[in-house]
């Protein structure tokens, strides 16, 4: 707890962390108040006349109507709420799996460990996309088949990362101390190895849920959604289909900026939050001004301010 | 107390690492041996030191007593109970009888927990109180060891060496142990703080009856608070004589040299100290001179015996060990 204290207070002074988050947030206002928001129910068609299909935006439909008729802004604000739960449970899904593998793995090494790993490496090889595809094709379409695809499938990056990590951190003289006390496995890991791994998984399930997002939109684009959901990969379908022939970009654009902008959002948060807990990552020394009169004069950046003071 | 009340005792311990070569196939190619055959015993209530140079095995002999990496071979009886032979659930219920102290006071405490969270982890762990009961126990245990009780809630990182090797101190008594490995617990302290762990550690030990081993590479702290002294020399000891016997008459030339290396803090005496110095560097553990360990720097070596047989060891009498072929 006394972590994600210290960690927000260092995030609420980053712009791009906080600008990511108000990103982020408005997506989530916008999904949980769908019903309120929307001016219209998203599967009525109003009063269908032959002109009003893809209507352009007008002040009635400030985002025009869709090949049905159907008001595409209200299509938008609903689809804000599938693309947000496949991307929240999804991820919470794979990060849970990755880092108790990745503990695991970490911890006991061994036999254990390399077989873990050696599933990892494989997951890891196969290309995500295709393989989401086979599934959904088997298994067939619906929300929570997607979001148990994208979950069972998406761990193998958080189960490197905290696997890497657990192997550095049970080296530190206070986890041999803990099993000198008589501490158990359990409580080594549980309460010794995880906190030191905590931070680091909160900035790897932030950005695990762009990718979750992504993810979904993608399967949807390609026909695999729930098809009795509206989510904006399935609007992205639609609208290929159906509207970019007839140059009804109202139709495509919307669900397409909208992925990206709460995708920007989640990669800005992420990095923000990597970038505090992992300091390191924040600047390339090669990018770092008082380094890069060392890559010149090959000094290092201390004796170049000596010289400087001089 | 009787004088024989054995309370730990060592037989022909052994802690080797291996060392393999290959990837897939890993190839078992030799052994690192850190701990080779040691044979000696605790009494309840004395403090056994243990000095010997960087390298030579203090370290991993103290870890591989408490079973914190298990023995290659040997046996270590700790109140008559084969510690070798103890895992799982049994073994973890005799930590709470032998503790360790640990030499780097700022790795050994994890930097995410407070002070109470540390000092109360061995009472949890081994179920022995809770609550307001604990919380008040580690509050006195902080004053035992000389800090503050309303310390409880502060990290790690606000406190300076001594202070935290203290907090190492009082983790360690929580559990009312009879022994603890004191592994080098002062050798990362400033002098003046040195003095003061070890003075408390003697005060704890009067007040609790509590066993040491006491490890360092600091022959006047060693002769400070120890009883008995075992010299190691590459995993093996090779002199174990009483206090008095080390500084009056040490036996192995190693313990001489050793000996000699200590400075006096008399300038005229000072003046006149002969240094023994050893030719050459400590062998590497992985591949041990034959006969004698000792023999490719000793000073006195008797060619065709100390390069062949390996010296046994002997008590030469009065409670002194040494295993050298010139001492019969």
């Amino acid at each position: 707890m006394e972590q994600l204290k210290e960690i927000w207070r260092t995030f609420r002074h980053r712009p791009m962390g906080m600008v990511g988050a108000l990103m982020l947030f408005s997506v989530v206002f916008v999904a949980i108040l769908a019903p309120w928001l929307a001016p219209y129910d998203p599967k009525e068609r109003i009063d269908v006349e032959p002109g009003d299909l893809l209507a352009p935006p007008d002040a009635e439909h400030l985002l025009g109507r869709d090949d049905a008729g159907k008001d595409v802004l209200s299509q938008l604000m609903y689809g804000a709420r599938v693309s947000l739960t496949v991307g929240f449970v999804a991820s919470f899904m794979s990060v849970f799996i990755g880092t108790t593998v990745g503990l695991v793995a970490g911890y006991f090494g061994g036999r254990i460990g390399n077989a873990l790993m050696r599933l990892v490496d494989f997951l890891l090889v196969i290309p995500d996309l295709p393989l989401m595809l086979v599934f959904i094709t088997m298994w067939g379409r619906g929300l929570w088949k997607i979001i148990l695809v994208i979950g069972l499938l998406g761990w193998t990056s958080t189960a490197r990362l905290v696997r890497s990590q657990v192997l550095s951190i049970k080296e530190r003289q206070f986890i041999l101390r803990a099993r000198a006390i008589g501490a158990g496995r359990l409580r080594i890991i549980t309460r010794h190895i995880f906190p030191q791994v905590l931070p680091l998984i909160l900035a790897d399930a932030v950005l695990s849920i762009s990718g979750a997002i992504i993810a979904e939109s993608s399967l949807s684009f390609l026909g695999l959604g729930d098809p009795m959901l509206i989510s904006w990969g399935m609007m992205l379908n639609f609208a290929f289909e159906r509207a970019i022939s007839r140059m009804a970009w109202w139709f495509l654009l919307p669900p397409g900026l909208a992925i990206v902008w709460v995708s920007v959002g989640l990669i800005m948060i992420g990095n923000t939050l990597e970038e505090i807990v992992n300091p390191r990552l924040k600047t390339h020394h090669l990018f770092d001004p008082r380094h890069m009169g060392a890559l010149v004069t090959g000094m290092p950046p201390e004796a170049e301010a000596e010289v400087a003071a001089q | 107390m009787p004088e024989n009340d054995i309370l730990l005792e060592v037989k022909n311990l052994k802690m080797w690492f291996p060392i393999t070569q290959g990837i897939i196939f890993q190839r078992h190619i030799g052994d690192i041996k850190a701990v080779d055959g040691l044979n000696f015993s605790v009494r309840r209530g004395e403090t056994l030191g243990l000095v010997g140079e960087s390298g030579c095995g203090k370290t991993t002999t103290g870890r591989a007593i408490l079973q914190l990496y298990r023995p290659t071979e040997g046996d270590v009886y700790f109140e008559g109970q084969n510690l070798c032979k103890l895992k799982g659930e049994p073994l973890r219920r005799m930590r709470r009888k032998m503790q360790m102290i640990f030499q780097d006071p700022y790795a050994s405490l994890n930097p995410r927990m407070t002070v109470g969270d540390i000092v109360s982890e061995p009472l949890e762990v081994h179920h022995i109180l809770k609550g307001k009961a604990l919380r008040e126990r580690v509050m006195d245990l902080l004053e035992v060891v000389g800090l503050n009780r309303y310390f409880v809630n502060r990290y790690p990182h606000e406190f300076s060496g001594g202070q935290r090797q203290r907090i190492g101190v009082a983790r360690a008594l929580a559990v009312q142990p009879d022994f603890i490995v004191c592994d080098e617990p002062i050798s990362a302290l400033d002098v003046s703080i040195q003095a003061q762990i070890i003075n408390l550690l003697e005060e704890l030990q009067a007040e609790f009856h509590l066993t040491y081993l006491f490890i360092a590479h600091d022959l006047s702290v060693v002769k400070h608070i120890s009883d008995r002294v075992a010299v190691m020399y590459l995993g093996k000891i090779v002199e174990l004589p009483t206090r008095a016997k080390l500084y009056e008459n040490p036996l192995h030339p190693y313990t001489q040299a050793l000996l000699s290396a200590v400075p006096i803090p008399d300038p005229v005496v000072e003046e006149k100290r002969q240094r023994i110095i050893l030719p050459g560097d400590v062998p590497s553990p992985a591949n041990p001179p034959k006969g004698c360990n000792f023999h490719p720097r000793c000073p006195v070596k008797i060619a065709g015996t100390c390069d062949v047989d390996e010296p046994e060891f002997i008590d030469v009498g009065g409670e002194h060990w040494v295993a050298c072929h010139r001492v019969k």
